[in-house]
Protein backbone atom coordinates (compact mmCIF):
# COMPACT_ATOMS: atom_id res chain seq x y z
CA UNK A 1 0.00 0.00 0.00
CA UNK A 2 1.58 3.36 -1.12
CA UNK A 3 1.70 5.96 1.73
CA UNK A 4 0.67 9.81 1.39
CA UNK A 5 3.79 10.84 0.24
CA UNK A 6 4.04 8.14 -2.52
CA UNK A 7 0.70 9.16 -3.74
CA UNK A 8 1.46 12.56 -4.34
CA UNK A 9 4.54 12.27 -6.39
CA UNK A 10 3.01 8.83 -7.86
CA UNK A 11 -0.10 11.94 -9.28
CA UNK A 12 2.73 14.43 -9.99
CA UNK A 13 4.28 12.23 -12.32
CA UNK A 14 1.01 11.52 -13.88
CA UNK A 15 0.16 14.70 -14.23
CA UNK A 16 3.37 15.50 -15.49
CA UNK A 17 3.14 13.16 -18.31
CA UNK A 18 -0.68 13.75 -19.43
CA UNK A 19 -0.69 17.67 -19.07
CA UNK A 20 3.23 18.56 -19.30
CA UNK A 21 2.54 19.93 -16.11
CA UNK A 22 6.08 20.50 -13.71
CA UNK A 23 5.92 17.52 -11.38
CA UNK A 24 6.45 19.69 -8.22
CA UNK A 25 3.96 21.88 -9.17
CA UNK A 26 1.23 19.44 -8.18
CA UNK A 27 0.64 20.48 -4.64
CA UNK A 28 -2.08 18.95 -2.35
CA UNK A 29 -3.74 22.76 -2.29
CA UNK A 30 -3.53 22.33 -6.24
CA UNK A 31 -7.08 22.58 -7.96
CA UNK A 32 -6.58 20.48 -11.29
CA UNK A 33 -8.80 22.45 -13.66
CA UNK A 34 -7.56 25.65 -12.22
CA UNK A 35 -4.26 25.64 -11.01
CA UNK A 36 -2.81 22.76 -13.18
CA UNK A 37 -5.11 23.34 -16.91
CA UNK A 38 -5.99 19.50 -16.69
CA UNK A 39 -9.57 19.35 -18.43
CA UNK A 40 -12.39 17.36 -17.56
CA UNK A 41 -11.07 15.19 -20.37
CA UNK A 42 -7.41 15.24 -19.02
CA UNK A 43 -8.67 14.17 -15.44
CA UNK A 44 -10.46 10.87 -16.95
CA UNK A 45 -6.86 10.18 -18.22
CA UNK A 46 -5.70 10.97 -14.68
CA UNK A 47 -7.84 8.96 -12.78
CA UNK A 48 -7.03 5.95 -15.22
CA UNK A 49 -3.55 5.98 -14.57
CA UNK A 50 -3.98 7.06 -10.80
CA UNK A 51 -6.25 3.14 -10.75
CA UNK A 52 -3.79 1.14 -12.28
CA UNK A 53 -0.71 2.67 -10.35
CA UNK A 54 -2.08 2.75 -7.26
CA UNK A 55 -4.81 -0.31 -7.56
CA UNK A 56 -7.89 1.22 -6.91
CA UNK A 57 -11.35 2.02 -8.66
CA UNK A 58 -12.39 5.11 -8.84
CA UNK A 59 -15.65 4.99 -10.79
CA UNK A 60 -17.03 7.94 -13.26
CA UNK A 61 -19.30 9.26 -10.30
CA UNK A 62 -16.74 10.46 -7.86
CA UNK A 63 -14.44 12.05 -10.38
CA UNK A 64 -16.23 14.93 -10.36
CA UNK A 65 -15.95 15.38 -6.75
CA UNK A 66 -11.78 15.23 -7.00
CA UNK A 67 -11.44 19.25 -6.81
CA UNK A 68 -8.06 19.21 -5.39
CA UNK A 69 -4.86 17.17 -5.34
CA UNK A 70 -5.34 16.68 -1.98
CA UNK A 71 -8.94 15.37 -2.59
CA UNK A 72 -7.28 12.62 -5.45
CA UNK A 73 -4.68 11.77 -2.28
CA UNK A 74 -7.25 11.46 0.05
CA UNK A 75 -9.78 9.08 -1.70
CA UNK A 76 -6.87 7.11 -2.94
CA UNK A 77 -5.56 6.40 0.47
CA UNK A 78 -9.38 5.76 1.20
CA UNK A 79 -9.61 3.78 -1.74
CA UNK A 80 -6.94 1.54 -0.52
CA UNK A 81 -7.82 0.75 3.02
CA UNK A 82 -11.36 -0.57 1.37
CA UNK B 1 -38.91 -36.58 -41.40
CA UNK B 2 -36.95 -33.76 -41.67
CA UNK B 3 -36.35 -33.14 -45.64
CA UNK B 4 -32.87 -32.16 -46.55
CA UNK B 5 -32.38 -28.57 -47.08
CA UNK B 6 -30.08 -27.27 -49.79
CA UNK B 7 -27.33 -24.96 -48.26
CA UNK B 8 -27.09 -21.53 -49.31
CA UNK B 9 -23.56 -21.26 -51.75
CA UNK B 10 -21.81 -17.46 -51.31
CA UNK B 11 -18.27 -16.40 -51.88
CA UNK B 12 -15.33 -17.80 -50.12
CA UNK B 13 -14.59 -14.30 -48.36
CA UNK B 14 -15.78 -10.66 -49.10
CA UNK B 15 -14.01 -7.06 -49.55
CA UNK B 16 -14.62 -3.83 -49.96
CA UNK B 17 -15.13 -2.34 -53.59
CA UNK B 18 -15.45 0.84 -53.18
CA UNK B 19 -16.17 4.01 -51.26
CA UNK B 20 -17.94 7.28 -51.61
CA UNK B 21 -19.22 10.31 -49.18
CA UNK B 22 -21.37 13.60 -49.41
CA UNK B 23 -20.67 15.82 -47.58
CA UNK B 24 -23.32 19.16 -47.17
CA UNK B 25 -22.64 22.66 -48.95
CA UNK B 26 -22.92 24.23 -45.92
CA UNK B 27 -19.54 24.78 -43.98
CA UNK B 28 -20.04 25.59 -40.36
CA UNK B 29 -16.85 26.97 -38.30
CA UNK B 30 -17.11 27.56 -34.62
CA UNK B 31 -17.70 30.88 -34.80
CA UNK B 32 -21.40 30.20 -35.78
CA UNK B 33 -21.86 27.62 -33.08
CA UNK B 34 -20.53 30.74 -30.76
CA UNK B 35 -23.04 32.76 -31.46
CA UNK B 36 -25.26 30.47 -29.39
CA UNK B 37 -23.38 29.01 -26.22
CA UNK B 38 -20.56 31.01 -23.59
CA UNK B 39 -17.45 29.34 -25.07
CA UNK B 40 -14.55 29.97 -26.88
CA UNK B 41 -13.03 28.73 -30.57
CA UNK B 42 -10.50 27.67 -28.36
CA UNK B 43 -11.92 25.77 -25.75
CA UNK B 44 -13.61 23.93 -28.52
CA UNK B 45 -10.41 22.48 -30.59
CA UNK B 46 -8.94 21.63 -27.15
CA UNK B 47 -11.94 19.81 -26.54
CA UNK B 48 -12.76 18.22 -29.47
CA UNK B 49 -10.34 19.04 -32.12
CA UNK B 50 -13.12 20.48 -33.92
CA UNK B 51 -12.96 23.72 -36.10
CA UNK B 52 -15.51 23.16 -38.66
CA UNK B 53 -18.36 20.85 -39.33
CA UNK B 54 -20.67 20.43 -42.54
CA UNK B 55 -24.75 21.11 -41.40
CA UNK B 56 -26.93 19.62 -44.44
CA UNK B 57 -29.75 22.16 -46.05
CA UNK B 58 -33.68 21.28 -46.61
CA UNK B 59 -32.32 20.08 -49.72
CA UNK B 60 -29.76 17.58 -48.02
CA UNK B 61 -32.28 15.07 -46.94
CA UNK B 62 -31.12 11.69 -45.75
CA UNK B 63 -32.18 10.13 -48.69
CA UNK B 64 -30.26 12.76 -50.88
CA UNK B 65 -26.99 12.12 -49.42
CA UNK B 66 -27.53 8.68 -49.26
CA UNK B 67 -27.84 8.57 -53.23
CA UNK B 68 -25.16 10.72 -53.55
CA UNK B 69 -22.55 8.89 -51.19
CA UNK B 70 -23.99 5.45 -52.81
CA UNK B 71 -23.86 6.67 -56.33
CA UNK B 72 -20.10 7.98 -55.14
CA UNK B 73 -19.21 4.29 -54.18
CA UNK B 74 -20.86 2.27 -57.02
CA UNK B 75 -19.21 4.40 -59.46
CA UNK B 76 -15.62 4.16 -57.37
CA UNK B 77 -16.48 0.10 -57.13
CA UNK B 78 -16.73 0.47 -60.82
CA UNK B 79 -19.96 -1.96 -61.28
CA UNK B 80 -23.53 -1.15 -62.44
CA UNK B 81 -26.19 0.42 -60.15
CA UNK B 82 -28.24 -2.76 -61.10
CA UNK B 83 -25.97 -5.13 -59.53
CA UNK B 84 -26.45 -4.16 -56.39
CA UNK B 85 -28.77 -6.81 -54.31
CA UNK B 86 -28.67 -5.43 -50.66
CA UNK B 87 -29.06 -2.10 -49.61
CA UNK B 88 -28.20 -1.66 -45.80
CA UNK B 89 -28.89 1.89 -44.27
CA UNK B 90 -27.34 2.89 -40.67
CA UNK B 91 -29.03 6.17 -39.02
CA UNK B 92 -30.56 7.83 -35.81
CA UNK B 93 -31.64 10.46 -37.53
CA UNK B 94 -34.04 9.63 -40.59
CA UNK B 95 -37.30 10.74 -38.53
CA UNK B 96 -39.68 8.52 -40.50
CA UNK B 97 -39.33 5.20 -39.24
CA UNK B 98 -41.76 3.72 -41.73
CA UNK B 99 -41.11 2.71 -44.49
CA UNK B 100 -37.07 2.02 -43.73
CA UNK B 101 -35.64 4.34 -46.32
CA UNK B 102 -33.24 2.09 -47.64
CA UNK B 103 -35.76 1.02 -49.83
CA UNK B 104 -36.39 4.43 -51.20
CA UNK B 105 -32.43 4.70 -51.93
CA UNK B 106 -32.78 1.00 -53.30
CA UNK B 107 -35.20 2.32 -55.84
CA UNK B 108 -33.96 5.60 -56.83
CA UNK B 109 -30.18 4.20 -57.19
CA UNK B 110 -31.23 1.82 -59.65
CA UNK B 111 -30.79 -1.16 -57.84
CA UNK B 112 -33.92 -3.11 -58.89
CA UNK B 113 -35.81 -5.11 -56.23
CA UNK B 114 -32.41 -5.79 -54.05
CA UNK B 115 -33.58 -6.67 -50.20
CA UNK B 116 -33.51 -3.05 -48.32
CA UNK B 117 -33.59 -2.27 -44.85
CA UNK B 118 -32.11 0.21 -42.05
CA UNK B 119 -30.28 -0.48 -38.82
CA UNK B 120 -30.06 1.29 -35.72
CA UNK B 121 -26.52 0.83 -34.07
CA UNK B 122 -25.76 4.52 -33.08
CA UNK B 123 -22.14 5.62 -34.09
CA UNK B 124 -20.96 1.92 -34.78
CA UNK B 125 -24.20 1.62 -37.72
CA UNK B 126 -21.37 1.40 -40.32
CA UNK B 127 -19.50 -1.45 -38.87
CA UNK B 128 -22.40 -3.17 -37.79
CA UNK B 129 -23.55 -2.58 -41.31
CA UNK B 130 -20.46 -3.75 -42.91
CA UNK B 131 -20.59 -6.53 -40.96
CA UNK B 132 -23.95 -7.75 -42.03
CA UNK B 133 -22.86 -7.26 -45.65
CA UNK B 134 -20.08 -9.17 -45.61
CA UNK B 135 -21.90 -12.12 -43.60
CA UNK B 136 -24.61 -11.51 -46.83
CA UNK B 137 -22.03 -12.25 -49.75
CA UNK B 138 -20.29 -15.05 -47.84
CA UNK B 139 -23.50 -16.59 -47.13
CA UNK B 140 -24.35 -15.82 -50.69
CA UNK B 141 -28.11 -13.90 -50.16
CA UNK B 142 -26.28 -11.10 -51.62
CA UNK B 143 -23.38 -10.89 -54.23
CA UNK B 144 -22.98 -6.81 -54.20
CA UNK B 145 -24.02 -5.16 -50.94
CA UNK B 146 -24.22 -1.15 -50.33
CA UNK B 147 -23.96 -0.03 -46.98
CA UNK B 148 -24.43 3.19 -45.99
CA UNK B 149 -24.20 5.33 -42.99
CA UNK B 150 -25.71 8.92 -42.83
CA UNK B 151 -27.15 11.22 -40.13
CA UNK B 152 -28.68 14.59 -40.01
CA UNK B 153 -27.68 15.43 -36.65
CA UNK B 154 -27.52 19.29 -36.80
CA UNK B 155 -31.75 18.41 -36.21
CA UNK B 156 -30.47 16.63 -32.98
CA UNK B 157 -28.65 19.19 -31.62
CA UNK B 158 -29.50 20.98 -28.49
CA UNK B 159 -27.52 24.27 -30.08
CA UNK B 160 -27.61 25.99 -26.54
CA UNK B 161 -26.19 23.16 -24.73
CA UNK B 162 -22.35 24.53 -24.76
CA UNK B 163 -20.72 20.72 -24.07
CA UNK B 164 -22.53 19.30 -27.00
CA UNK B 165 -23.44 22.04 -29.44
CA UNK B 166 -20.60 22.14 -31.23
CA UNK B 167 -19.83 18.04 -31.39
CA UNK B 168 -22.32 17.08 -34.06
CA UNK B 169 -22.47 17.27 -37.84
CA UNK B 170 -24.15 16.36 -41.41
CA UNK B 171 -23.05 13.86 -44.06
CA UNK B 172 -23.71 10.49 -45.68
CA UNK B 173 -20.66 7.97 -46.21
CA UNK B 174 -21.02 4.58 -48.60
CA UNK B 175 -19.07 1.31 -49.39
CA UNK B 176 -20.27 -1.61 -51.53
CA UNK B 177 -19.51 -4.64 -50.34
CA UNK B 178 -18.80 -7.82 -52.56
CA UNK B 179 -17.31 -11.12 -53.13
CA UNK B 180 -13.19 -11.97 -52.84
CA UNK B 181 -11.18 -14.77 -53.52
CA UNK B 182 -8.80 -13.32 -50.65
CA UNK B 183 -10.06 -12.47 -46.60
CA UNK B 184 -10.11 -8.69 -46.98
CA UNK B 185 -12.88 -8.28 -44.20
CA UNK B 186 -11.60 -9.63 -40.96
CA UNK B 187 -13.69 -10.88 -38.24
CA UNK B 188 -15.58 -8.56 -35.98
CA UNK B 189 -15.27 -8.31 -32.54
CA UNK B 190 -18.34 -6.43 -31.34
CA UNK B 191 -21.37 -6.27 -28.59
CA UNK B 192 -23.26 -4.33 -26.77
CA UNK B 193 -22.99 -3.21 -22.81
CA UNK B 194 -26.83 -2.06 -22.28
CA UNK B 195 -25.94 -1.24 -18.85
CA UNK B 196 -24.78 2.30 -19.94
CA UNK B 197 -27.55 3.12 -22.15
CA UNK B 198 -27.63 5.94 -20.26
CA UNK B 199 -24.45 7.53 -21.20
CA UNK B 200 -25.22 8.75 -24.82
CA UNK B 201 -29.28 8.92 -25.31
CA UNK B 202 -31.85 11.27 -27.29
CA UNK B 203 -33.43 13.64 -24.71
CA UNK B 204 -37.26 12.78 -25.41
CA UNK B 205 -38.89 10.03 -26.91
CA UNK B 206 -41.34 10.48 -29.68
CA UNK B 207 -44.49 9.23 -28.06
CA UNK B 208 -44.01 11.59 -25.18
CA UNK B 209 -45.51 14.14 -28.10
CA UNK B 210 -47.99 12.58 -28.28
CA UNK B 211 -49.57 13.49 -25.39
CA UNK B 212 -48.15 16.73 -24.93
CA UNK B 213 -49.14 19.99 -25.94
CA UNK B 214 -47.94 21.66 -29.22
CA UNK B 215 -44.71 23.26 -28.17
CA UNK B 216 -44.53 22.12 -24.63
CA UNK B 217 -41.90 19.94 -25.06
CA UNK B 218 -38.30 20.69 -26.72
CA UNK B 219 -37.44 18.66 -29.85
CA UNK B 220 -34.99 15.98 -28.74
CA UNK B 221 -31.67 16.20 -28.93
CA UNK B 222 -28.60 13.72 -28.44
CA UNK B 223 -27.20 14.20 -24.75
CA UNK B 224 -23.86 12.47 -23.24
CA UNK B 225 -22.09 12.09 -20.36
CA UNK B 226 -19.11 13.38 -21.38
CA UNK B 227 -16.24 12.05 -18.92
CA UNK B 228 -18.25 8.59 -18.47
CA UNK B 229 -18.32 8.19 -22.83
CA UNK B 230 -14.96 9.23 -22.71
CA UNK B 231 -13.22 7.13 -20.53
CA UNK B 232 -15.05 4.29 -22.14
CA UNK B 233 -14.00 5.53 -25.65
CA UNK B 234 -10.29 5.75 -25.14
CA UNK B 235 -10.19 2.50 -22.57
CA UNK B 236 -12.62 -0.18 -23.48
CA UNK B 237 -12.65 0.85 -27.00
CA UNK B 238 -9.10 0.20 -27.41
CA UNK B 239 -9.03 -3.65 -25.93
CA UNK B 240 -11.91 -4.02 -28.41
CA UNK B 241 -9.91 -2.64 -31.30
CA UNK B 242 -6.48 -4.86 -30.01
CA UNK B 243 -9.24 -7.53 -30.14
CA UNK B 244 -10.13 -7.33 -33.98
CA UNK B 245 -6.39 -7.02 -34.80
CA UNK B 246 -5.21 -10.30 -32.81
CA UNK B 247 -8.73 -11.55 -34.46
CA UNK B 248 -7.36 -10.82 -37.98
CA UNK B 249 -4.40 -12.23 -37.33
CA UNK B 250 -2.70 -8.18 -37.44
CA UNK B 251 0.30 -6.82 -35.61
CA UNK B 252 0.12 -3.15 -35.33
CA UNK B 253 3.30 -3.11 -37.61
CA UNK B 254 1.54 -4.55 -39.96
CA UNK B 255 -1.31 -1.68 -40.12
CA UNK B 256 -1.63 1.11 -42.46
CA UNK B 257 -4.20 3.02 -41.79
CA UNK B 258 -6.15 3.21 -38.10
CA UNK B 259 -9.99 4.85 -38.62
CA UNK B 260 -11.96 5.09 -35.91
CA UNK B 261 -15.03 6.56 -35.43
CA UNK B 262 -15.01 10.23 -35.47
CA UNK B 263 -16.13 11.06 -31.97
CA UNK B 264 -13.80 13.84 -30.84
CA UNK B 265 -9.92 14.21 -31.44
CA UNK B 266 -9.06 13.66 -27.63
CA UNK B 267 -10.56 10.08 -28.18
CA UNK B 268 -8.54 9.50 -31.09
CA UNK B 269 -5.46 10.87 -29.89
CA UNK B 270 -5.94 8.74 -26.89
CA UNK B 271 -6.88 5.74 -28.35
CA UNK B 272 -3.62 5.92 -30.77
CA UNK B 273 -1.02 5.81 -27.61
CA UNK B 274 -3.19 3.08 -25.78
CA UNK B 275 -3.10 1.66 -28.49
CA UNK B 276 0.50 2.04 -29.10
CA UNK B 277 0.30 2.25 -32.88
CA UNK B 278 3.58 2.64 -34.45
CA UNK B 279 3.98 6.19 -36.68
CA UNK B 280 3.61 4.43 -39.82
CA UNK B 281 0.26 4.08 -39.23
CA UNK B 282 -2.10 6.62 -41.16
CA UNK B 283 -4.62 7.67 -38.56
CA UNK B 284 -8.11 9.00 -39.57
CA UNK B 285 -9.10 12.86 -38.53
CA UNK B 286 -11.60 13.62 -40.33
CA UNK B 287 -13.27 15.38 -37.29
CA UNK B 288 -11.66 18.33 -37.03
CA UNK B 289 -13.41 19.78 -40.42
CA UNK B 290 -16.66 17.14 -40.17
CA UNK B 291 -17.63 17.33 -36.77
CA UNK B 292 -19.11 13.32 -35.37
CA UNK B 293 -21.55 12.33 -38.14
CA UNK B 294 -22.18 9.42 -36.01
CA UNK B 295 -22.86 6.03 -38.63
CA UNK B 296 -21.36 8.63 -41.29
CA UNK B 297 -18.34 9.12 -39.75
CA UNK B 298 -15.75 6.09 -41.07
CA UNK B 299 -16.70 5.92 -44.61
CA UNK B 300 -16.61 9.40 -44.56
CA UNK B 301 -12.94 9.55 -43.62
CA UNK B 302 -12.09 6.30 -45.38
CA UNK B 303 -13.05 8.08 -48.63
CA UNK B 304 -10.88 11.46 -47.61
CA UNK B 305 -7.95 9.55 -45.96
CA UNK B 306 -7.79 7.90 -50.03
CA UNK B 307 -8.79 10.83 -51.92
CA UNK B 308 -5.50 13.01 -50.46
CA UNK B 309 -2.98 9.78 -50.56
CA UNK B 310 -2.99 9.58 -46.63
CA UNK B 311 -3.59 5.91 -47.68
CA UNK B 312 -3.72 4.02 -50.46
CA UNK B 313 -5.95 0.77 -52.72
CA UNK B 314 -4.67 -2.26 -50.64
CA UNK B 315 -3.81 -0.66 -47.67
CA UNK B 316 -4.62 -2.57 -44.40
CA UNK B 317 -7.37 -0.59 -41.80
CA UNK B 318 -8.53 -1.48 -38.39
CA UNK B 319 -11.82 0.55 -37.98
CA UNK B 320 -13.63 0.70 -35.16
CA UNK B 321 -17.33 2.20 -34.82
CA UNK B 322 -18.45 3.21 -30.84
CA UNK B 323 -21.55 5.06 -29.36
CA UNK B 324 -25.39 4.96 -28.31
CA UNK B 325 -26.39 1.54 -26.80
CA UNK B 326 -23.22 1.76 -26.01
CA UNK B 327 -22.32 -0.36 -28.62
CA UNK B 328 -19.24 -1.19 -30.50
CA UNK B 329 -18.00 -3.13 -33.80
CA UNK B 330 -14.32 -3.55 -34.87
CA UNK B 331 -12.54 -5.04 -37.82
CA UNK B 332 -9.69 -4.78 -39.80
CA UNK B 333 -10.27 -4.40 -43.89
CA UNK B 334 -8.85 -4.04 -47.04
CA UNK B 335 -9.03 -0.88 -48.13
CA UNK B 336 -10.78 -0.39 -52.03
Amino acid sequence: MATKEEIVSGLADIVNEIAGIPAEDVQLDKSFTDDLDVDSLSMVEVVVAAEEQFGVKIPDDDVKNLKTVGDAVDYILNAQVA
Amino acid sequence: MSAKIRPSKGAPYARILGVGGYRPTRVVPNEVILEHIDSSDEWIRSRSGIASRHWAGPEETVAEMSLAAGGKAIADAGIDPSEIDGVIVATVSHFKQTPAVATEIAHRIGAGMPAAFDISAGCAGFAYGLTLAKSMVVDGTASKVLVIGVERLSDLTDKEDRSTAFLFGDGAGAVVVGPSQEPAIGPTVWGSEGDKSETIKQTVAWDVYRDADPGQVRFPAITQEGQAVFRWAVFEMAKVAQEALDAAGITAEELDVFIPHQANMRIIDSMVKTLKLPDHVAVARDVETTGNTSAASIPLAMERLLATGQAKSGDTALVIGFGAGLVYAATVVTLP
